[in-house]
């Protein structure tokens, strides 16, 4: 067994908060029934919409591909079981941006019938790691750690690298969320097994597993399955229990102590963090043809009756959800879909679970909002920010909406963490400031790239026009030319022609 | 001291000479002030300005011919930047109300195919040929609403995109 270490980079800022993870680990993972119906957004990832690819009325088994992977940055979407389509319309989702999105909808028919697999890699070393990551696309496998996005692209992306380390994030860091730890306690198999499939598909000799020291028992499970495979390629790491130590850039930070530079990816210090629920979800692909079509996910707070993990079919609503696991408490006041940091504010349960709901949070109290108050530049905000930012200047900027400014002093890399709005004795919503500066940030820039796109279409018409005019004035000049040259000859020629003619 | 009177009288002479020499001789550098407010404009070519395109409007603003508040697709944004470009009074804008982005769409059914769209597209976004259905390239329209005038069996519509 590879003993946890402790040689480890540092991470500036961060926070301990109250974690509140062990009211939900104290079960075993809960399987959810197969609901009368599944809605499955057809945008579970963060590129373009996959295009559905059944229509009304078509009957679909459990693992059948019913939206294909389309445009950049695709993924496709399975049925998690077996029913028949009956709509494909828009529904209220759980998105940073916008609400309703364009969802398939099942109506189960409770047989949960399967789709004969088509492919098993068993042995999966006996495919080119190319064909690996081909197939690997095909199964809808996206970032679990809550980014979704596409684990192919990332992939083929790592592959062109000159990749050191494969880093699995177990760090799971942000409070009340523990599926992670429940999935490396009941799965470790199936997550050290998708770590030696990414091992070898991408040609590494390190894989670096790092857990946060307040999981022992997944720390514990994992060391017994790692001593079970003997494989000398894993290394189990613990890292100090921070948020936010499992964001990407801070987690390549603590384990192989390099700072991935501003606007990178982790890539470019050649390493790649996959989260541990995405390993486990190529295992079960690549091994056992099982599409990306449940997941763990936390279901807690003191909103509800019975804090628990549960597996759960994509699709499924939050409301069945809890229903199934005891319901809401009388004091339930507000759902969160993810953690108390990142997560999404909703105001209905009927959203759908998808592939980024790693926590369903109800809660008594609604994260009360004290009046915000001016900044009095104590500078808390930029001793805990995680990147290094200075978020009382970016506040500063957001509000004189000065874009070079908010892009010199690094907009961009913030990780929306929330860091700096818990500090904040003026209790200034920071994060919330900063995201809408991304998004008009963003705008400007699109606005700016239409604008030369059409100045230069613009120009190359005028040009395309002002060619044409000459070529035309040229072809005249020359036909004048030439009848001037043909002179008496031809007019004789043609006056002989009229002639022959007449007779 | 009158060394130094007629050394320093001598180095203003020569550096005031230099000056209007090149003042005279070398051209105003329009161009590039001209490029600068281009930058500023939206680029719809939508010619709703008085001039055929964003490039024109700009050199008629370094020529003096026009105000800097005729871009209605560029709104009061557009404006307060080249007012700050230019270090002039911000105008209100001309004509209200500001555009919301749109694109045009043929309605294909009804195209005849006659090409005046086409030629009057700026940015060259319609395709088709002569007796054949035209359409529109979504991602180049700027939105200009020119080929809505020429269209003899009104099968252009905006679509907003807002």
């Amino acid at each position: 067994m590879s003993a946890p270490t402790y040689d480890l980079g540092k991470l500036h800022g961060g926070l301990r908060l109250q974690a509140h993870k062990s009211d939900s680990t104290s079960e075993p993972i809960v399987q959810i029934p197969v609901p009368d119906q599944l809605i499955l957004p057809i945008t579970q990832h963060a590129g373009d919409p996959a295009q559905p690819v059944v229509g009304i009325g078509e009957r679909v088994l459990k693992g059948q591909l019913i939206a294909e992977a389309h445009g950049s940055l695709g993924a496709p979407v399975h049925a998690s079981s077996s029913g028949k389509v009956v709509a494909i319309e828009p529904w209220p989702v759980s998105r940073r941006y916008g609400d309703d999105a364009p969802c398939i909808v099942i109506e189960c028919d409770g047989e949960d019938r399967p789709i004969e697999p088509v492919e098993k890699h068993p042995d999966f070393e006996s495919l080119p790691p190319d064909a690996l990551l081909t197939w690997i696309l095909q199964g809808g496998i996206v970032g679990l750690g809550g980014a979704v996005f596409p684990t192919a692209q990332k992939l083929m992306q790592a592959i062109t690298c000159n990749l050191e380390y494969l880093i699995l994030n177990g760090v799971e860091c942000e409070p009340y969320i523990s599926c992670d730890d429940m999935l490396m306690r009941e799965y470790a198999h199936n997550v050290l097994g998708g770590a030696q499939i990414l091992l070898y598909a991408l040609d590494l000799k390190t894989c670096y597993v790092a857990v946060e020291s307040d999981k022992p028992d997944a720390i514990h499970r994992l060391g017994e399955v790692l001593a079970e495979l003997g494989d000398e390629r894993l290394i189990l790491k613990q890292v100090p229990t921070i948020y936010p130590s499992g964001g990407e850039d801070q987690l390549v930070q603590l384990v192989a102590n390099r700072e991935v530079p501003s606007g990178g990816l982790p890539t470019d210090v050649d390493c790649l963090v996959q989260n541990v629920g995405t390993a486990a979800a190529i295992y079960d692909w690549v091994l056992h043809n099982e599409s990306l079509i449940s997941r763990i996910t936390t279901v807690t707070g003191d909103g509800v009756a019975r804090p628990v993990n549960v597996e759960v079919r994509l699709g499924t609503t939050v409301g069945d959800v809890i229903e199934h696991v005891g319901g809401y408490t009388g004091q339930a006041r507000q759902l969160i879909i993810g953690g108390p940091m990142t997560g999404k504010s909703v105001t209905s349960d009927r959203v759908p679970l998808v592939k980024a709901t790693n926590c369903i949070l109800v809660l008594s109290e609604p994260v009360s909002l004290s009046d915000e108050v001016p900044c009095i530049r104590c500078g808390d905000c930029a001793s805990v920010c995680p990147v290094q930012l200075l978020p009382q200047q970016l506040f500063w900027y957001a509000c004189a909406d000065d874009e070079a400014k908010l892009r010199s002093y690094g907009l961009t890399d913030c990780i929306e963490c929330g860091c700096c709005d818990l500090v904040c004795p003026s209790h200034i919503p920071l994060t919330f400031d900063f995201r809408m500066a991304k998004a008009r940030i963003r705008e400007l820039a699109d606005e700016k790239a239409r604008a030369e796109r059409a100045r230069q279409r613009f120009e190359a018409r005028n040009e395309r026009l002002e060619k044409e005019q000459q070529e035309r004035d040229e072809e005249l000049a020359q036909q004048k030319e030439d009848a001037r040259n043909a002179g008496a000859d031809a007019i004789a020629e043609i006056m002989q022609r009229k002639q022959d003619e007449d007779k | 001291m009158w060394t130094a009177v007629i050394t320093i009288a001598l180095v203003a002479l020569a550096a005031g000479l230099a000056l209007s020499y090149a003042w005279r001789s070398l051209p105003a550098d329009s161009n590039e002030l001209v490029s600068k407010i281009d930058e500023l404009l939206p680029q719809t070519q939508c010619a709703q300005c008085g001039y055929p395109g964003c490039r024109p409007y700009a050199e008629a603003i370094v020529s003096g011919d026009a105000q800097i508040n005729l871009c209605p697709p560029g709104g009061d944004d557009t404006v307060g930047r080249l007012a700050t470009l230019l270090g002039t009074e911000r105008l209100p804008l001309a004509r209200h109300p500001e555009l919301e982005r749109a694109v045009a769409v043929i309605h294909e059914s009804l195209c005849i195919g006659c090409m005046h769209c086409r030629n009057a597209c700026p940015v060259d976004a319609i395709v088709g040929a002569h007796q054949l259905m035209h359409t529109i390239i979504e991602n180049e329209c700027t939105g200009c609403e020119l080929c809505i005038a020429p269209c003899p069996v009104d099968c252009i519509t905006m679509r907003s995109l807002a």
